[in-house]
């Protein structure tokens, strides 16, 4: 006997990815690119290195990933705080639509720009 | 005179009154004193109508839970001094009707417990003259901490998703339904799995963790319902590769 199961899962992997990036891949790269090689306070690699990286397949995924993840666990996290926060769980197509038509269109976005990176 | 403390205490009678009202005793505020204390003291000495649950008073049987200055709260784990110097407000627990006074209806929880099955289910039961089902000490620790709970229902009061949907399972049934599927001698994951597995299940849990943070046995109800994710989450995959009967 198998009741019909959520389809939650999907999400929620998604959400749970994206917390990991968000929480310890953003604020490393952040740290590293933003402060810590700018000010000098370690040897950063050159322009052309990162330049590089980026070129390749596995940078531009790297960032993919970075970019696209939390946008998910935004999604997520906010379809609940809509839900419970307003009450508006009646409007769940509404909200759904909202949310990870969101983060998909975000995705989109942030792969096109990649792509784009000359 | 001994220094005193006021405690407010909801009452309510569901013969008399429309709504619950608060009622307020002054009690000696003694360095020893639980909020217990002071709620048998009325009892015993200034109304014997006030009604509450207790048993063991001492954080084992889980029937004194109540609401303490709006935290949910093991009243004989929890000290009246640390309300000094007062009013402490005391209340039936949240997300729960009142039957009387501070004695709540548990009733939808006793139903949401039996139905993920805390119990070991096994597919074939071992003859007694065969012994015991043994585990190692490892084996023990990987559920030990769920095993812990007692309850008391703090966690349910807790909890604003069962505040906001009655039909979610909750914390402590979910943390007790892990504690038996992580349980070497259990052989029921599939059948939990049906019942944990769906929306009211651990799906409807969004991690606010309040359930871990009252939790008075350390028992990390939150904890257990996103491992539980992670292992739905894989079992929803595998569904897809091995799709109807497979095991």
């Amino acid at each position: 006997m198998h009741k019909q199961r959520s389809n939650e899962p999907f999400v929620w992997l998604l959400f749970s990815a994206g917390g990991v990036v968000a929480a310890l891949f953003i604020p490393i790269q952040l740290f590293l690119f933003g402060v810590a090689f700018p000010l000098g306070w370690l040897n950063g690699p050159s322009y052309d290195t990162v330049r590089g990286l980026v070129h390749g397949p596995i940078g531009r995924l790297y960032l993919l990933v970075l970019c696209t993840l939390p946008l998910f666990h935004w999604a997520h996290r906010f379809r609940y705080t809509l839900y419970d926060g307003l009450q508006i769980k009646h409007l769940n197509e509404l909200v759904n639509t909202f949310c990870y038509g969101g983060a998909i269109v975000g995705t989109a976005i942030a792969a096109y720009l990649i792509w784009q990176i000359p | 005179m001994a220094e005193q403390i006021a405690v407010e205490v909801t009452r309510f009678s569901p013969e008399r009154d429309k709504t619950p009202s608060i009622q307020s005793f002054d009690v000696p505020l003694r360095k020893e004193w639980v909020v217990l204390d002071a709620l048998n003291y009325i009892k015993d000495k200034v109304d014997g109508s006030l009604s509450f649950r207790w048993s063991c008073r001492m954080g084992v049987c889980g029937s004194c839970g109540m609401m303490v200055n709006g935290e949910p709260k093991l009243t004989c784990a929890t000290f009246l001094t640390d309300y000094a110097p007062g009013p402490v407000r005391i209340e039936p627990l949240k997300n729960f009707p009142v039957m009387r006074d501070l004695i709540v209806e548990i009733n939808d929880f006793l139903g949401k417990l039996s139905k993920v099955k805390p119990w070991i289910i096994r597919q074939k039961e071992k003859p007694v003259t065969e012994g015991e089902y043994l585990q190692t000490p490892e084996q023990l620790d990987t559920y030990k901490q769920f095993s812990m709970c007692i309850n008391c229902l703090l966690c349910y009061a807790a909890c604003p998703v069962y505040g906001l949907d009655p039909m979610f399972s909750g914390p402590a049934a979910l943390a007790l339904a892990q504690r038996y599927n992580m349980d070497s001698r259990d052989e029921g994951k599939e059948e939990r799995m049906d019942i944990l597995s769906q929306h009211d299940g651990i799906w409807g849990c969004t991690f606010v963790g309040e359930c871990t943070q009252v939790c008075p046995k350390h028992v990390d109800p939150a904890g257990a319902i996103q491992q539980y994710k992670l292992t739905a989450t894989q079992e929803w995959f595998k569904s897809f590769i091995m799709p109807k009967g497979a095991k």
